[in-house]
């Protein structure tokens, strides 16, 4: 069954724009990317739209439906009424290069300033070897797909610009826990994951867990037990002296 | 890049000039929890002062327990433990409930849920996701009071002690008004309940999951640490229904044994 569909889509660039409305055909089965693609394609042939995969696995067509962080392609139209106005806009937290176009660059700079992975000295490649339980936290957090809706979700940095310095988002201190978990990790994370990468700044509120269109518990799983751990480092005395007491680096 | 003022965007960020173009009910939420945290923190405040009809034997308010004052009914101590003594202030004798409700409170108001839950509820930093907060400057834990929020593990462990004595609490009172064991009324159901649901409660925290195996990086060299780790982490899972469910049986377990010792309803044995 088809359907004409009401859209209001963000038109613009560099941060001016407006939002600018289409009548436009909806099939059966179809999403939001797939709509947009036949704007693109008989209505605005300028509308820049990033995008790659429609399988829900590039992250690329990050955008928000009706105020909703959402990846485009798995947002169903069958989830809208006929007559709802869909609103599409880009990215809020990030610069607009172009229409649904952001520039993300800003969760590439903050991913670089992560110590990278760092074996124990002497263990060759090859070498490796670990045991399913040891990884199996780690390989959660793989599942990223980098559309970065959750650092776009983040009150932190998408209501307080000022603090983009200070924070560097949900998906960088998942990255941060994932090697702090690590079985073959041997750098301390904790005081970087604090102090240089704003862990404080995270109140826990789970909006990057409720956005993360591969379901991975960011919250649960990866920023609150690298708070806990940055506890143990900075704010517990007794597991602190018991960390000088037993050699408890060596057992964990 | 320019400062965004109270959330709405500026500069090269798309300037929508609204705070949320959600659509759904997102305000439905932080309204449902604001309401039911303050009606239980009205509730409670009200029956910490109130200083009576906390006791009716062998039934003792969770609030009051353990009372640790000499003003305390015989029966209602623990062991006529009574380190406090009498306090006054103005006059008035201080509730015993005032000596020990920071801890349960304390292990609440720094637990991981329920800073979500106020947060978002109370301060609406923010009100729902994607949803601006009102507010001009934002600093989250880093930095007194909220740096406060990393002593919930000190807490957590002081609510294992109270979970214990509640426990007690819920196995003496599988006796009669006479002492006599081997009875069970419904004020026994629902203490046993209040310690199940308080135990799920403590046991599935964030703290207890980092404590028991978490903070490991090889759990394939702790099996029973890793065991457990699992099984906290499948009580993780439910640490909001349980942090609800507990706050509500912890405030239903009050108001029977006030009842029942205000005399307005009996407190019915079912053998």
């Amino acid at each position: 069954m088809s359907y004409m569909a009401k859209f209001r889509l963000w038109r613009g660039d560099n941060g001016s724009g407006e939002l600018t409305d289409y009548d436009v055909e909806v099939n059966e089965g179809e999403v939001v990317l797939d709509v947009l693609h036949r704007i693109q394609a008989t209505q605005a042939n300028d509308l820049a739209i990033r995008w790659n995969c429609k399988a829900g696995k590039c992250g690329s067509c990050s955008a928000e439906v009706n105020g909703r962080p959402r990846l485009m392609c798995l947002t169903r139209m069958n989830t809208f009424e006929e007559d709802e106005v869909v609103t599409v806009t880009p990215l809020r937290t990030f610069p607009v290069i172009r229409d649904l176009v952001t520039d993300v660059s800003f969760n590439y700079e903050k991913a670089r300033e992560v110590p990278a992975f760092s074996p124990p000295e002497g263990l060759e490649p090859g070498d490796y070897r670990m045991q399913q339980v040891d990884v199996q936290r780690s390989q959660e957090f793989r599942k990223c797909i980098e559309c970065f809706l959750c650092q776009n979700t983040c009150h932190a940095i998408r209501d307080h610009e000022e603090n983009e310095k200070a924070f560097a988002g949900p998906r960088v201190l998942m990255r941060v826990a994932e090697l702090d978990m690590h079985p073959l990790d041997t750098k301390d994370r904790r005081e970087i994951a604090q102090d240089e990468l704003g862990l404080g700044y995270c109140n826990i509120t789970k909006c990057c867990t409720e956005v993360c269109p591969e379901h991975i518990q960011i919250t649960d799983n990866a920023l609150i037990p690298m708070k806990e751990r940055v506890v143990d480092k900075k704010y517990d005395p007794i597991t602190w002296l018991g960390s000088k007491i037993r050699t408890r680096s060596s057992s964990k | 890049m320019s400062t965004s003022v109270t959330g709405i965007p500026q500069g090269t960020r798309a300037q929508l000039g609204v705070k949320t173009l959600r659509t759904d009910r997102w305000w439905l939420q932080p309204l449902v929890t604001f309401l039911a945290l303050l009606a239980f923190v009205i509730y409670a405040t009200w029956r910490a002062f109130e200083n009576e009809y906390y006791f009716s034997e062998p039934l003792i308010s969770p609030l009051y327990s353990p009372c640790l004052s000499t003003s305390c009914p015989e029966g209602a101590t623990l062991f006529g433990w009574t380190p406090f003594g009498d306090w006054y202030l103005g006059g008035l004798a201080i509730s015993p409930a005032l000596f020990i409700l920071i801890f349960p409170l304390g292990f609440r108001m720094t637990c991981y849920y329920y800073r979500k839950a106020y947060y978002r509820a109370f301060w609406q930093s923010p009100p729902a996701c994607a949803v601006a907060e009102p507010h001009r400057k934002y600093t989250g834990e880093t930095r007194f009071p909220l740096i406060i929020q990393n002593s919930h593990r000190y807490f957590f462990y002081m609510g294992l002690i109270f979970n214990v004595i509640l426990t007690y609490d819920a196995i003496i009172a599988f006796r009669n008004a006479q002492g006599e064991w081997g009875h069970v009324s419904i004020g026994t159901l629902i203490l046993v309940a209040n310690a199940t649901f308080l135990w799920l409660y403590s046991l599935s925290c964030h703290s207890c999951r980092n404590t028991f195996g978490g903070r490991l990086k090889h759990f394939s060299q702790h099996p029973v640490r890793y065991w457990m780790w699992s099984k906290i982490s499948i009580l993780n899972h439910s640490h909001m229904r349980y942090a609800w469910i507990s706050l509500i049986i912890v405030a239903g377990t009050d108001f029977y044994v006030r009842e029942v010792a205000a005399g307005a309803i009996p407190n019915l044995y079912l053998f």
